[in-house]
């Protein structure tokens, strides 16, 4: 026991936290604008797998990893805005949109995979990559914060970047008004002639990079190549971290990190003798129990509020 | 005169539904075949292949209805949830869950066979009931997502059922990840010599008829599909929805249940799943295919199944990835759940009907 | 009504004052509209509107009012006909393209985002920027409080909708249209949701309008207002226009009969009232909504068998929660209910409708129908276990034969009890729902805005229906926003205001409209004993 207690307080647990966190994070952000501008959004799943298929390929055919990077912040974007075509302007249910797109995530990309490289599992044939790790400066001189916070991937700082970014663009920008319209109040948005769908589209476009730049992440930061269905459920959690942020930017970036420990975790206690699969359930069951207490502690706050002032 | 007019324009959609279906799998055939052949000389023969494969042989076209079975299950699952306007999507882990919990029984439980197949079947509706109750509950006392809860969960119900088999039924002498085989007897027995088509099927049908009969016919369906259709207007009326939405997920989790435990005793002899199957989206687009009625699961079933078996000869002979299917599929669930494909033309055809019903003085208001 | 504004028309006329110069700023020609479902909304509409005027569009509901105006503002599109601004024709696509074109319009139900301030609200879409993306509150609070000040609107740029009145909701709404310097505003019902003072306010706020050259559409079903304020007005039946003339050379049995085509009987002839036995009792409920505001605040009353107790107040003041808590669909933080005697210890729907208590909801598409389910299926929600076989399987036989009987008391005009409640107009659907809830095994009836938004048939149609059963021995708890509605049916009456009830009026056949609004706006309160002599 005595083990894990180090390795958790070990400075390279932490640093796995910010790992493993980076995807969970920029899915949720892309999340949180979705479901601000009310789209549920589950497709962000299909968009990061794709994204990082296309990633891959962009950066062994094409110029390189960071070449990759746009290739799969412009798939991201494609991706959204077809769904939210089919979602919006065909109107489809926009779950049953998402399902079907995600469906068509998991096989295609295989099915793409396979014609390419002729491998149904992996793209480790191709030489693809990675994306540059950084050096903070400063930071990385200082003893155990530089040992956490330095020499991560510079998609992992992109990603906190964007925890900011996304929180100016809601509450401070012309755009993030109007997203936050189109998601509470769809009718007064059209009443002003702005248009919904404009509005929407733009959401989703936006998620779609950040979705875009997540895949990028799995596949050229994470590891070095595309494997099938690599992002095994990453974009559920993302939404579930969107939930339980009550689709705020930092909430939802503090409950992806808490998803990301709960991993981080798991990797951590695979050196005691509890059952793998036990740790591995750990970061979902983390996941239903925050989104349970998030929601008891909203509904007896709203009680609680209310019999005070019925007290009064 | 009036009756007349709205006679018409309701034909008018109901025939227009119908093309408006066959034109969507007709366009998610073309792109698909336009994607193929980018990949293959001759995607003609790839296609060709797709559609012969199921019919190349009983054997294989005995396994088209052999995947059906799960498939209906899983879409009759999805269906009495979503008719209940419940997006749980647990059916994958009451599956799963069902199935191991069959396993464990056939391979444990003493008794004459028949009897433990009937326990297990009965058991592994129960797990199955209890896995897409937890989403339910937590939706109905706190108000959680049961989309995202479900999602969540199918993967806590595979760890956790992975955990499970390695404790108590994992063979340790199998070369791969297995249980101990099924004790003789304790299986669904087969109906068509040298093909795997096992008994499971007759009661495939038994459930889609109690399904339709329970939707449509009873009390419960009643409630059920008035709950769906309107969950403010149903509490009004008195109906007690939170009963009525918890009893959906049962009833959806048992059927998911009943099915991984059909397909376990009816295709396998040891229990060797380590990944989730991947029904409960499939159940989903087979309830969109079979536009939410029940009645129809078995036949959105049975061509998502032939599909499957027609990519899988497709692979074998021009070396396209099966996986098309999985594009094949999201194309027509998109172009069947979209509303608006093809509304303007039907909005053009149902102006120039009631215009002409107009013209005839048969104005309707 | 009727006595109401016979003798008014031709002291306002003169009021009117200005002398029109009949400008044509709008044309309207030979529109047609069809909506998917196959339901011709609009056909041959043609009008005219001119230049500075306040021109009223009446006409009863599903004549085809709402819809005319959502395509003068881009929301629908016409299948035939054109629109002419200004002498050239145009084609509004959408509402950007409308608001360009200088036509704003004030929606029935608000169009605003309750988490946001007035002053975001407004500047929605039209945002002032600073350094290129970000917005700039300051100017657009100034720009906000600039206009209120030059139209003359009292309000508080900075509070958030959700804390406003509903006059100031509409106040903001107004504005929206203004800051967009919209030259033809159109107002969809505006006065349904006001106090009869705020109404004065806003026919204030109009004439300030008119005056600085604004042309106005008025959609209203309320004939007083119109004769007070409007110019000229087009009638609308069945889809299509049906006249256009001056106020001045017109009166209001002119205009009804014009928007119905026959005779309307503004009176429900009924009985002497019988009154019985106290059905329900309601012993000091106190309710607190989910953002903690105390909707009610010590509610007690008592319903009588074979009466009809009215429940008049401004909306807001708690009798929506009134509703809501009797009929179980909200629990009371305090108080009792007892019906028959018998204590209600859990507020659902359930337990109160099994003491045969039986409830018309106000939102008649969120809590009285499922509108994508057939007619037959939408009339047995509520008793659907009496119509089975072997207490399992529904009986459709006998629930066919006995929604006939129901089409038919209730006149619903459907083609077929299998069609989907969604295709029936507003009055039908009400009628479905009516149908539903006045049977004979009801004791307790709830009736919530029960003719609100539908057309004049259909309203005579449900009132008389209420009374049939007051006169059958249920006992009738009517809430109504409509005064006359109020006077016309109730026995007794009560008024709330704030969350309690300040006002209770045994014998409500002397009681006028304007006494009424006096107690509703809390101008005039009875004393604690006066109020209870209810008990």
């Amino acid at each position: 026991m005595t083990q894990v207690f180090e390795s958790v307080l070990s400075t390279s647990f932490l640093y796995s936290v910010i790992r493993v966190a980076t995807p969970l994070i920029l899915a949720s952000m892309g999340a949180v604008i979705t479901s601000n501008a009310g789209i549920t959004n589950i497709g962000i799943e299909g968009v990061m797998l794709v994204s990082a298929l296309t990633g891959v390929f962009a950066s062994a055919f094409g110029f390189g990893p960071w070449f990759g990077l746009l290739i799969s912040i412009i798939t991201g974007i494609l991706c959204s805005l077809v769904i939210g075509y089919v979602s919006m302007s065909l109107k489809a249910d926009s779950v049953l949109t998402c399902i079907a797109f995600n469906t068509m995530a998991i096989g295609g990309t295989v099915y793409f995979m396979y014609a390419v490289t002729k491998d149904k599992g992996t793209t480790l044939a191709l030489n693809s990559g990675k994306l540059p790790s950084v050096e903070i400066p400063l930071i990385k001189d200082i003893p155990v914060l530089g040992e956490i916070l330095s020499n991560h991937n510079v998609v992992s700082y992109i990603a906190l970047l964007m925890i900011f970014v996304v929180y100016i663009l809601l509450y401070k920008t012309p755009m993030g008004l109007r997203i936050r319209s189109a998601g509470k109040a769809p009718n007064a948005l059209s009443s002003v002639g702005v248009s919904l769908l404009k509005t929407r589209y733009i959401a989703l476009g936006i998620s779609g990079i950040l979705g875009g730049m997540a895949g990028a992440f799995m596949s050229m930061g994470y590891v070095t190549w595309f494997s099938k269905n690599m992002t095994a459920g990453r974009g559920f959690i993302a939404l579930a971290a969107d939930a339980m942020g009550n689709s705020t930017p930092v909430g939802a970036a503090l409950s992806s990190m808490l998803f990301a420990v709960a991993e981080a975790l798991s990797y951590a206690l695979q050196i005691t003798t509890i059952s793998p699969e036990l740790v591995q359930m750990l970061p979902y069951l983390v996941t239903i129990l925050g989104l349970v207490i998030y929601s008891v502690k909203r509904s007896s706050s709203n009680k609680k509020k209310r019999e005070k002032l019925a007290n009064q | 005169m009036k009756k007349m007019g709205r006679m018409s324009v309701n034909r008018f959609n109901s025939w227009f539904e119908v093309l408006r279906f066959l034109i969507a799998i007709f366009i998610a055939f073309a792109i698909s075949f336009i994607i193929m052949s980018f990949s293959t000389a001759s995607p003609l023969a790839a296609i060709g292949n797709l559609f012969i494969g199921p019919l190349t042989s009983v054997r294989r076209f005995s396994t088209v209805l052999e995947m059906m079975i799960p498939l209906t299950f899983a879409g009759l699952a999805v269906n009495v949830m979503f008719k209940a306007n419940q997006f749980n999507l647990a059916a994958e882990g009451s599956l799963f869950m069902g199935a191991l919990t069959s396993a464990i029984l056939a391979i444990y439980m003493p008794g004459p066979p028949k009897l433990v197949i009937i326990i297990a079947i009965i058991a592994a509706g129960i797990v199955g009931s209890l896995v897409c109750a937890i989403p339910g509950a937590l939706k109905i006392k706190w108000n959680c997502s049961e989309m995202v809860v479900s999602l969540m969960l199918n993967y806590v119900v595979l760890y956790f059922g992975t955990y499970i088999f390695n404790q108590i039924a994992r063979d340790p002498n199998s070369a791969y990840k297995a249980s101990y085989k099924f004790r003789t007897g304790v299986g669904l027995s087969n109906i068509i010599p040298r093909t795997r088509l096992h008994s499971g099927i007759f009661i495939m049908v038994a459930f889609v008829i109690l399904t339709y009969i329970f939707m449509y016919k009873t009390k419960w369906g009643y409630k059920l599909r008035m709950t769906g259709s309107n969950i403010h207007f149903s509490k009004c009326a008195g109906i007690v929805v939170s009963g009525v939405i918890m009893s959906s997920q049962l009833i959806g989790g048992f059927i998911a249940g009943v099915g991984g435990s059909t397909e376990m005793l009816g295709m396998y002899t040891r229990f060797q799943w380590s990944s989730l199957p991947g029904y409960g989206f499939d159940g989903v687009i087979l309830t969109i295919i079979a536009r939410e009625n029940p009645a129809f699961v078995p036949v959105a079933a049975f061509f998502v199944a032939y599909l499957r078996i027609g990519a899988d000869y497709m692979y074998k002979q021009s070396d396209v990835a099966a996986e098309i299917v999985s594009i094949i599929e999201g194309l027509v669930i998109v172009l069947v759940a979209a509303t608006a494909f093809l509304s303007r033309f039907r909005h053009r055809m149902t102006t120039k009907v009631s215009k002409n019903l107009l013209e005839a003085g048969g104005a309707k208001q | 009504m009727s006595s109401h504004c016979k003798g008014h028309p031709h002291i306002l006329v003169k009021d009117i004052g200005v002398k029109m110069n009949e400008k044509v700023i709008l044309k309207v020609e030979n529109i047609l509209k069809v909506y998917p479902n196959g339901i011709v909304a609009n056909r041959n509409v043609n009008f005219e509107v001119f230049e500075g005027e306040i021109h009223a569009l009446i006409g009863e509901n599903g004549a085809g009012k709402s819809t005319l105006m959502k395509i003068l503002f881009g929301i629908e599109s016409p299948e035939e006909g054109r629109i002419i601004l200004n002498g050239e024709e145009v084609k509004i696509e959408n509402s950007k393209k409308a608001i360009s074109l200088g036509i704003g319009m004030v929606h029935q139900h608000f169009m605003l985002v309750d988490s946001l301030t007035i002053a975001e609200n407004i500047a929605l879409g039209n945002e002032p920027k600073k350094r290129g993306f970000f917005i700039d509150k300051a100017r657009m609070i100034k720009k906000a409080e600039e206009y209120a000040k030059k139209y003359n609107f009292k309000i508080n740029i900075t509070d958030k909708i959700e804390d406003v009145s509903v006059g100031v909701k509409q106040k903001t709404e107004i504005l929206k249209a203004l800051v967009r310097d919209v030259k033809l505003l159109i107002l969809d019902e505006p006065t349904a949701v006001l106090t009869p003072q705020e109404t004065k306010e806003l026919f204030a706020e109009l004439k300030t309008l008119k005056k600085q050259g604004h042309t106005i559409i008025f959609i209203s079903h309320k004939l007083n207002e119109i004769m007070e304020i409007c110019d000229r007005v087009t009638i609308m039946r069945h889809g299509t226009t049906v006249e256009t003339c001056y106020i001045k050379d017109t009166n209001p049995q002119d205009i009804s009969n014009k928007m119905v085509g026959r005779e309307i009987v503004l009176h429900v002839d009924k009985g002497e009232v019988k009154r019985g036995e106290v059905c329900l009792e309601a012993d000091n409920l106190v309710y607190v909504n989910s953002i903690g505001k105390k909707m009610l605040d010590g509610v007690s009353l008592k319903l009588r068998k074979g009466e009809i107790l009215s429940v008049a107040g401004v909306e807001g003041n708690g009798q929506a929660e009134l509703a809501a808590v009797l009929t179980g669909m909200k629990a009371p933080i305090s108080g009792t209910l007892k019906i028959f005697g018998q204590e209600i210890k859990t507020f659902t729907p359930a337990t109160l409708r099994r003491n045969r208590l039986t409830y018309i909801p106000e939102d008649r598409m969120r809590n009285g129908c499922a509108a994508k389910l057939a007619i037959v299926d939408n009339l047995f929600a509520d008793k659907i276990d009496k119509y089975l076989i072997g207490n399992i399987f529904l009986n459709r036989k006998k629930m066919r034969k006995k929604a006939e009987d129901m089409v038919k008391d209730f006149s619903i005009k459907c083609g077929s009890i299998n069609h989907q409640v969604q295709v029936l107009s507003g009055g039908n659907i009400q009628k479905v729902v009516a149908a539903r809830e006045l049977t004979e095994e009801a004791r307790i009836i709830i009736a919530e805005q029960p003719t609100r938004g539908i057309d004049a048939g259909a309203s005579e149609l449900i009132r008389r229906k209420i009374v049939e059963y007051r006169d059958k021995g249920a006992a009738i708890l009517l809430i109504s926003a409509d005064l006359n509605e109020v006077l016309e049916l109730s026995d007794s009456a009560i008024v709330m205001h704030n969350g309690r009830v300040n006002a209770y009026f045994k014998d409500t056949s002397k009681l006028t409209e304007e006494e009424l609004g006096y107690y509703m706006l809390g101008v005039k309160n009875q004393s604690k004993e006066e109020v209870n002599a209810i008990l």
